[in-house]
């Protein structure tokens, strides 16, 4: 047991030294800080301590990410793969793959990406198409994924793939630990609608995956999916904050005021909002790191957190409109902050897509946590084979 | 900040809870809204007596429990969550109004009376407009060489006309300050009003030349806002209970319901009301915790933190109570089903102290924007 005070001290005055003062996208610097991070202790808190983890509890993670969100660190490379592939692995690795793969994956040296989403398969990722063929000891892997974050700098992925469509969906899918660098692995940026190419597409034609690189079981790879998605749950709700957030209360209650605005009751009132809005998702989220701390764990509540999120944004892009003055519609482009801004007004639909749309967040709420009944699945029990899937033309 | 409640907090409200549930069930809220009887005048002397909530957040030094505003929210949420129809806010605001003051001798005289709920008490401090300002008040004190006395009007007083003892806003010669008339006192006449809400009693004051004993303060304008501040808290704290309680009625209903051949809480449709209310939930409650620890811990966040609170959980609860009449269709729309009894309360607690409008610049007031 490590002094929880202790172990936070130390943390903030680790970071305080070592984080670098300017937000970089270097791949060097990241590389650079992730090793340091990983030799001081910081990295893999409550990963097993014999594949170079530290073998703490999880209110040792949740310490460190409460300094941590102080803090811009450098490592959006890692944030795949640690927060998680690696946990996947070591819930359902086997002892070669996790000494194999866990510890250059927490040193920074090994990058990994996440395969799981299909131009036909977005909510419903149990509906993908990628598939995987055993070919003697070994399997051939065919296909497509997309918004593979990270894909263009990983060494590794865990994909999701279909090994059998003679089944329903769910129980046909297996996991694998895909080589990213090897011949059939095709990485393309695409992008977005801001512009920017943060996302990859995938494709698999005839790549080849080792007999040991199925994680956990053939046949059982949507139990290692929800697995995983479970780990990025918790890892979005512990990762959120960034410190200089255009739409922030303050920073949108200073464009008011920069543009003389703040004599006018519509403004004030939409600030206020705007505020009492986003303190209240602060206030959420205390609450339920309070509650974990207790030994409650925040299960699918951490839905409403990432709804809200979205729907805040959104409001915010209003509150935006208010109060920026004609800077929002056009601005030199040498206006840092007008440059963000915009990015933010177009980049917000993703919060409500990424990582769960708002509508299945809702679903989420309405099934696990309010336990009403789920919409007939007319899919559930159909062998794959028989499915349609993605957009289908009418007949 | 402690937003997670003790074993104990949680102890008090399944007291309350419990107690409410048996002593306080539906019918007898019925009874109250049917315009039998104002209040149970029986339950209101247990709850005094037996559970002390009345004394609960006035110090041991006057017979109070001496617990704080984070213990009075958990037995407003749940007088809330129950519709409870008794003279509690207006009793425990008028004891929060004692205290706020410099009036030692009132305290000691009055405070160990309403504690132990053998003394009614209300504020009478909105006039013309709603809001609880000394700028907005007309009501005169005249300082005569028998003692004071107060002309002018008092509006949307709670449970004005059952209480003993009346805390009264006026303009002396010397600023806004506190007076106390007793409710048979000469020159005070009371007329009940009809409230949006059948489950609470509002009144009309009117005075003249009515005597009453001036309460000393050495600062009345900013004890007023206290007040106000704990009011407001109150308010938040009943709307929380609503919100609750609504939540609780459609998602049950939705889950027995079938139309079409499905429960209703399966289409996404229905299903997306109630997870609307439970999202509100959640953050008023976040909003509830941290508002009433900072009136305990943190006095200088409480101002804006309550602020929030109003802002956040009034409008929510009756935006739930609303959705709950929906999700029940046209049985909630009946007299017979309680759900339009919550969406009165929870319209009536969001405007009693002003409009929505008013509550968010109030709010921008205390983010100095």
């Amino acid at each position: 047991m490590v002094d929880q005070n202790d172990f936070r001290t130390r943390a903030r005055a680790w970071l305080t030294a070592n984080v670098p003062a300017q937000d970089s996208d270097d791949l060097g610097v990241a590389k650079r800080f992730q090793a340091a991070m990983h030799e001081a202790g910081f990295a893999g808190i409550t990963w097993p301590a014999a594949y170079g983890g530290q073998g703490l509890g999880e209110s040792a993670q949740l310490a460190f990410n409460d300094v941590a969100k102080d803090f811009d660190l450098p490592v959006r490379p890692f944030i795949i793969g640690i927060g998680m592939c690696g946990p996947t692995l070591v819930d359902l690795g086997t002892d070669e793959q996790k000494s194999r793969y866990l510890p250059p994956m927490l040193s920074g040296e090994e990058i990994w990406c996440q395969l799981f989403s299909e131009p036909g398969a977005g909510s419903d990722v149990a509906s993908l198409q990628t598939r995987a063929v055993p070919d003697g000891d070994e399997w051939v892997l065919d296909g497509q994924k997309v918004w593979t974050t990270n894909a263009q700098l990983a060494d590794y992925g865990a994909v999701l793939a279909r090994t059998n469509p003679d089944v329903p969906k769910h129980q046909g899918l297996t996991m694998f630990v895909v080589d990213m660098r090897a011949p059939g692995v095709d990485v393309r940026p695409l992008r977005d609608m801001t512009g920017r190419a943060p996302f990859n597409e995938v494709f698999f034609e005839n790549a080849r995956l080792s007999a040991d690189s199925v994680i956990g079981t053939v046949g059982g790879g949507w139990a290692a999916a929800v697995t995983m998605l479970g780990h990025e749950r918790v890892f979005i709700g512990t990762t959120a904050a960034r410190r200089s957030d255009p739409f922030a209360f303050d920073v949108l209650a200073a464009d008011a005021r920069a543009n003389n605005l703040l004599g006018e009751a519509n403004v004030r009132a939409e600030l206020a909002d705007l505020y009492a809005r986003q303190r209240a998702l602060q206030l959420f989220n205390t609450r339920l790191r309070q509650e974990a701390n207790a030994g409650k764990p925040p299960g699918a509540r951490g839905s409403v957190a990432k709804l809200v999120g979205a729907l805040n944004s959104a409001f915010a892009i209003e509150v935006a409109g208010t109060v920026g003055g004609p800077g929002v519609v056009a601005a030199a482009a040498d206006d840092s902050h007008a440059v963000d801004r915009a990015l933010m007004i177009n980049g917000q639909p993703a919060a409500a897509i990424a990582g769960g749309t708002n509508e299945i967040q809702r679903n989420i709420i309405g099934e696990r946590v309010l336990g009403l009944a789920k919409e007939p699945s007319v899919d559930r029990d159909v062998p794959f084979r028989e499915l349609k899937v993605g957009t289908q033309r009418a007949e | 900040m402690e937003l997670v409640l003790t074993a104990e907090q949680e102890d008090l409200r399944a007291t309350v809870r419990k107690f409410l549930r048996a002593e306080s069930p539906m019918n007898k809220v019925r009874a109250v809204v049917d315009g039998e009887t104002d209040f149970d005048r029986a339950l209101w002397r247990r709850l005094a007596g037996e559970l002390g909530l009345v004394a609960l957040a006035i110090p041991e030094q006057y017979d109070g429990v001496g617990a704080g505003q984070v213990e009075r929210s958990i037995v407003l949420e749940e007088m809330g969550r129950a519709l409870l129809p008794a003279p509690y806010l207006s009793t425990v605001l008028a004891a929060d109004t004692l205290l706020a003051l410099d009036d030692e001798s009132a305290r000691a005289q009055l405070l160990p009376a309403i504690a132990a709920g053998e003394s009614l008490a209300t504020v009478a401090i909105a006039e013309d407009t709603s809001r609880w300002a000394a700028t907005d008040t007309r009501t005169i004190a005249t300082p005569d060489p028998d003692g004071w006395h107060l002309t002018g009007s008092k509006n949307l007083v709670l449970d004005g006309l059952t209480a003993d003892l009346l805390i009264v806003l006026a303009n002396s010669p010397e600023g806004p300050a506190f007076f106390v008339v007793t409710g048979d006192a000469p020159g005070l006449t009371r007329a009940p009003l009809v409230g949006l809400d059948p489950t609470r009693r509002f009144a009309r004051l009117d005075l003249n030349e009515t005597p009453a004993v001036h309460l000393t303060a050495s600062d009345p304008v900013a004890a007023l806002e206290k007040i106000a501040d704990l009011a407001t808290l109150a308010l938040a704290a009943e709307s929380v209970g609503v919100l609750q309680q609504t939540l609780t009625m459609a998602v049950d209903y939705a889950k027995v319901r079938v139309q079409f051949g499905r429960y209703i809480g399966s289409y996404q449709s229905v299903k997306n009301l109630c997870v609307d209310s439970y999202v509100d939930y959640e953050l008023a409650y976040s909003v509830l915790r941290g508002a009433a620890w900072s009136a305990d811990h943190d006095p200088a966040e409480f101002p804006r933190a309550v602020a929030h609170a109003r802002v956040t959980a009034l409008p929510a609860a009756f935006q739930a109570a609303m959705r709950n009449v929906q999700v029940h269709g046209g049985i909630g729309y009946t007299w017979e089903h309680d759900a339009h009894l919550y969406y009165k309360r929870a319209k009536s607690n969001e405007l009693l102290l002003g409009s929505g409008i008013s509550a968010r610049l109030a709010l921008a007031d205390r983010l100095g924007i």
